[in-house]
C-alpha cells in the first residue's frame, strides 16, 4: 500500500524531470493496424472454410436416403438420349459407344454384380442416390448411362498411381538439383539456377499439358514402345515437371537453413565437399525435404489440366504404368460443366471434390506441423 | 626448444581489400600448448584458420608467404587439402555438433575415412570420448541426440570428434569462451592432458587461461605478431611495451 502511494507521488511529479510510465496511452494507429490485419487473416480463413462447406454440402444428398422425386425424373429424362462420356473425342454419335469406362480389362462377373445391385435399388423407388452410394466403392465410373454407376475406385487408383509416378520422377531430380545449388554452385550459378527453376512454378499447367500431349507423349512412346499413347506414365512425367519447382524451392531452403557450422565442422574433419553434402547437410535437412515432397504430392494430386490432357482419361484399375488412367481432379474438370445441376452425378462430383480437399489439406497439415517441429528439434536439439 | 611442427614465413593475409595478417613469422613446437592472445579483431582466428586452410572457404581471401607443417608448405599446389585437415584438426569457438546421435558425431570422421566395421568404430568412439573426458557422462546414452547435451558437454564432444580422426595438430579457437567456469576448467584440464599426444594451438581472450595452461604465448596486435616467447616470460617479463600494456590490462 505504501509503495503504491509512493509511485503515485512520483508519477504526478512530472516536473521532477523523470519519465512518466504510469499513464497508459491509447495508440490509434496500432489499434487499427492490428484489427485490420486480424480481420484480413480471419477473412481468408473463413473463405476457405466456406468453400469447403459448400463443396461438401453439395455432396451430402448421396448419403441421404430420401430424395425429391422431381430431380430424379429430370435426371432420368436426361439419360434417355445420351450416354456419351469418355469417348467425346472419338465417335460422338455411335450408339454402340455406351458405358465404355472401366470395362476394358474387366471380368464379366463383376459387371453382373453391379447390375444386380442396381436393379435392386431401382426397384426400391428410383433412388439414384442409393445407387450412387452402393456403386461408390466399385471400379466402374459410368456416370451417364441408363444404369449409371459411380465407382470411384478406379479414379482413386489412377490418381495415386500418377502421383506415385510423378513423385518418383520429380523428387530425386529436384532434391539433387537443390543439393547442387545449395552446396556446390558458385554464387553466380546459384543466382541463375534458383530463379529459373522457381519461375517454372508459375508456368501455366495447360502449357505443360500441351507440351506433354504433343511432344512428350510421342517421344516417350518412341523410346518405350508401349501401345496407348496417353497413359499414366506420360501424365506422371508431365505432372512431375509441374512438381519439380515446388520440391526444389523448399528443399533448397531447407538445405540452406542447415547451419554453416555443420559444414565447417565436417570439412575440418577432413571430409570432402560431397561427403559433407550427402552425410551432413542432407540428413540435417530431411524434415524439410520431407515437407517439400509432401507439398509436391499435394500439387500433383490436385493437378487438373495436365491430367486432362496427358493421361488418356480412361478409368482403369490396373497397375501397369503404360495404361490410360483418369484422375479425381480430371473427372471433375471434364464433367462438371456438363452435369445436370443437383443431379446425383453432380453430387458425386462434389464428393470427389471434398475428397481432394481433405486429402490435400491433410498432406499440407502434416508438412506444416509435423515437419516444423522436427526441423526445430534437429537444429536446436530441444 | 623441442622439434618444430608449424612454421610460417612472412605470412600476409587479405580479406577482399582489408589486411588481416601482416608479415607473421613464427615457429611452433611439437607436443606443446601454444596460446594466441590479443585484443579481438587482431587476427588470431584468421591466423589459426590459415593453418588448416579453412580460409579457403571464404571468398576473396588472398594469402602470401609460406606455412610449413612438418617442413611441407601447405599452400603448395600439390597439397591435398582434405588430408591436410585430417592431420590438422580444429575445434571451433561455438560448439557445433552435427544433428546426429552422440555416437554418430564421433564416428563420422572415421566413417568418411572408410572405417565401417562396427567393432572398430565402437573402439574408436570410446577411446575418443575417454580422451575428451566425456565418456562417463555419455556412455549410457550414445544414441541420444548430441544437441541435447549441455554447452560444455557439446564442446568436449566436438573435441572427441576431432580426436577420433587421429590428427597430429589440434587447433582450438576460444574453445571455452561460451562456457561456465566449471566446464571451462574441465576443458582446460583436458587440453593439458592432450598435449602428451598432440600439438595444440589455442586462441584465447582469457589471459589467465593462457597463463594457466600454455607453454608458449604469442601476442598479436592489429594483424601483427608483436611478441612470442615462453608463457612465463610473456607474463612476468615481456620485452615489448605493447605486450606489457595488454597483459596488465592497460588496453584491450
Ligand atoms: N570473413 C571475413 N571477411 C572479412 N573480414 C574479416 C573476416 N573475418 C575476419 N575479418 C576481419 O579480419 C580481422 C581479424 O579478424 P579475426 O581473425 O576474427 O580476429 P580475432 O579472432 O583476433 O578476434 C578483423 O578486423 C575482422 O573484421
Ligand atoms: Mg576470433
Amino acid at each position: 500500500m505504501t509503495k503504491k502511494t509512493k509511485k503515485g507521488k512520483i508519477s504526478t511529479q512530472s516536473e521532477s524531470g523523470l519519465i512518466d510510465i504510469t499513464r497508459k496511452k491509447f495508440r490509434w494507429s496500432d489499434y487499427l493496424a492490428e484489427k485490420v490485419i486480424k480481420g484480413t487473416a480471419f477473412l481468408s480463413i473463413t473463405i476457405i472454410v466456406l468453400i469447403f462447406v459448400f463443396v461438401f454440402r453439395e455432396s451430402v444428398p448421396i448419403f441421404s436416403t430420401a430424395k425429391a422425386p422431381a430431380q430424379t425424373e429430370i435426371h432420368s429424362d436426361a439419360n434417355q438420349q445420351q450416354e456419351t462420356y469418355g469417348e467425346v473425342t472419338d465417335q460422338p454419335a455411335a450408339p454402340e459407344v455406351q458405358e465404355t469406362y472401366g470395362e476394358v480389362t474387366d471380368s464379366s462377373e463383376h459387371a453382373e454384380t453391379t447390375d444386380e445391385s442396381y436393379t435392386v435399388s431401382a426397384g426400391s423407388g428410383h433412388d439414384d442416390n442409393q445407387t450412387a452410394l452402393k456403386t461408390l466403392l466399385t471400379k466402374d465410373w459410368v456416370p451417364v448411362s441408363e444404369k449409371p454407376r459411380y465407382g470411384i475406385l478406379a479414379l482413386l487408383v489412377g490418381t495415386f498411381k500418377i502421383t506415385f509416378i510423378s513423385i518418383l520422377f520429380a523428387a530425386p531430380l529436384a532434391i539433387l538439383a537443390a543439393l547442387y545449388t545449395a552446396s556446390f554452385a558458385s554464387r553466380r550459378v546459384k543466382e541463375i539456377i534458383k530463379p529459373t527453376i522457381e519461375l517454372l512454378a508459375g508456368f501455366p499447367s495447360v502449357v505443360i499439358g500441351f507440351f506433354a500431349l504433343m511432344v512428350l507423349a510421342t517421344f516417350l512412346q518412341d523410346v518405350f514402345h508401349y501401345d496407348t499413347r496417353l497413359n499414366s506414365f506420360v501424365g506422371g512425367i508431365a505432372m512431375g515437371i509441374a512438381a519439380i519447382p515446388i520440391i526444389f524451392t523448399i528443399t533448397e531452403d531447407a538445405l540452406t537453413a542447415v547451419p554453416k557450422s555443420f559444414y565447417e565442422a565436417s570439412l575440418a574433419l577432413g571430409a570432402s565437399k560431397w561427403q559433407t553434402a550427402f552425410f551432413v547437410i542432407l540428413p540435417a535437412a530431411t524434415p524439410g525435404i520431407f515437407a517439400a515432397v509432401l507439398l509436391g504430392i499435394g500439387r500433383v494430386f490436385g493437378e487438373t489440366m495436365i491430367a486432362l490432357m496427358a493421361t488418356g482419361n480412361a478409368a482403369q484399375m490396373g497397375l501397369n504404368p503404360f495404361e490410360s488412367v483418369r484422375t479425381l481432379a480430371a473427372t471433375i474438370g471434364a464433367e462438371m460443366a456438363e452435369v445436370v445441376f443437383g443431379d446425383t452425378h453432380y453430387n458425386v462430383l462434389f464428393l470427389i471434390g471434398s475428397l481432394l480437399f481433405i486429402f490435400t489439406f491433410v498432406i499440407n497439415a502434416i508438412a506444416e506441423f509435423y515437419v516444423k517441429g522436427k526441423l526445430m528439434k534437429r537444429i536446436q536439439g530441444k | 626448444m623441442a622439434i618444430e611442427k608449424i612454421h610460417t614465413e612472412n605470412l600476409f593475409l587479405h580479406y577482399s581489400s582489408k589486411m588481416a595478417l601482416n608479415n607473421i613469422s613464427i615457429s611452433i613446437p611439437e607436443k606443446k600448448i601454444t596460446a594466441f592472445i590479443g585484443p579481438s579483431g587482431c587476427g588470431k582466428s584468421t591466423f589459426l584458420r590459415s593453418l588448416n586452410r579453412m580460409n579457403d572457404l571464404i571468398d576473396g581471401v588472398k594469402i602470401e608467404g609460406k606455412i610449413f607443417i612438418d617442413h611441407i608448405n601447405i599452400y603448395d599446389k600439390n597439397i591435398d587439402v582434405v588430408t591436410l585437415r585430417k592431420k590438422v584438426g580444429m575445434v571451433f569457438q561455438k560448439s557445433n555438433p552435427f544433428a546426429k546421435s552422440i555416437f554418430e558425431n564421433v564416428a563420422y570422421g572415421p566413417r568418411i575415412n572408410g572405417i565401417n566395421d562396427k567393432k572398430h568404430l565402437d573402439e574408436i568412439v570410446e577411446t575418443a570420448l575417454i580422451n575428451a573426458a566425456i565418456w562417463d557422462e555419455v556412455k549410457d546414452r550414445l544414441g541420444d541426440s548430441a544437441l541435447a547435451l549441455s554447452g560444455g558437454q557439446q564442446q568436449r564432444l566436438c573435441i572427441a570428434r576431432t580426436l577420433a580422426v587421429n590428427p597430429e595438430i589440434v587447433l582450438m579457437d576460444e574453445p571455452a569462451s561460451a562456457l561456465d567456469p566449471l566446464s571451462t576448467s574441465k576443458i582446460e584440464e583436458l587440453i593439458v592432458e592432450l598435449k602428451e599426444k598432440y600439438t595444440i594451438v589455442i586462441v584465447t581472450h582469457n589471459m589467465q587461461q593462457a597463463a594457466r595452461i600454455s607453454d608458449l604465448t604469442a601476442f598479436f596486435y592489429l594483424g601483427e605478431l608483436i611478441e612470442f616467447d615462453k608463457t612465463k616470460k610473456i607474463f612476468t617479463n615481456p620485452e615489448k611495451k605493447q605486450t606489457e600494456d595488454y597483459i596488465t590490462g592497460r588496453f584491450g
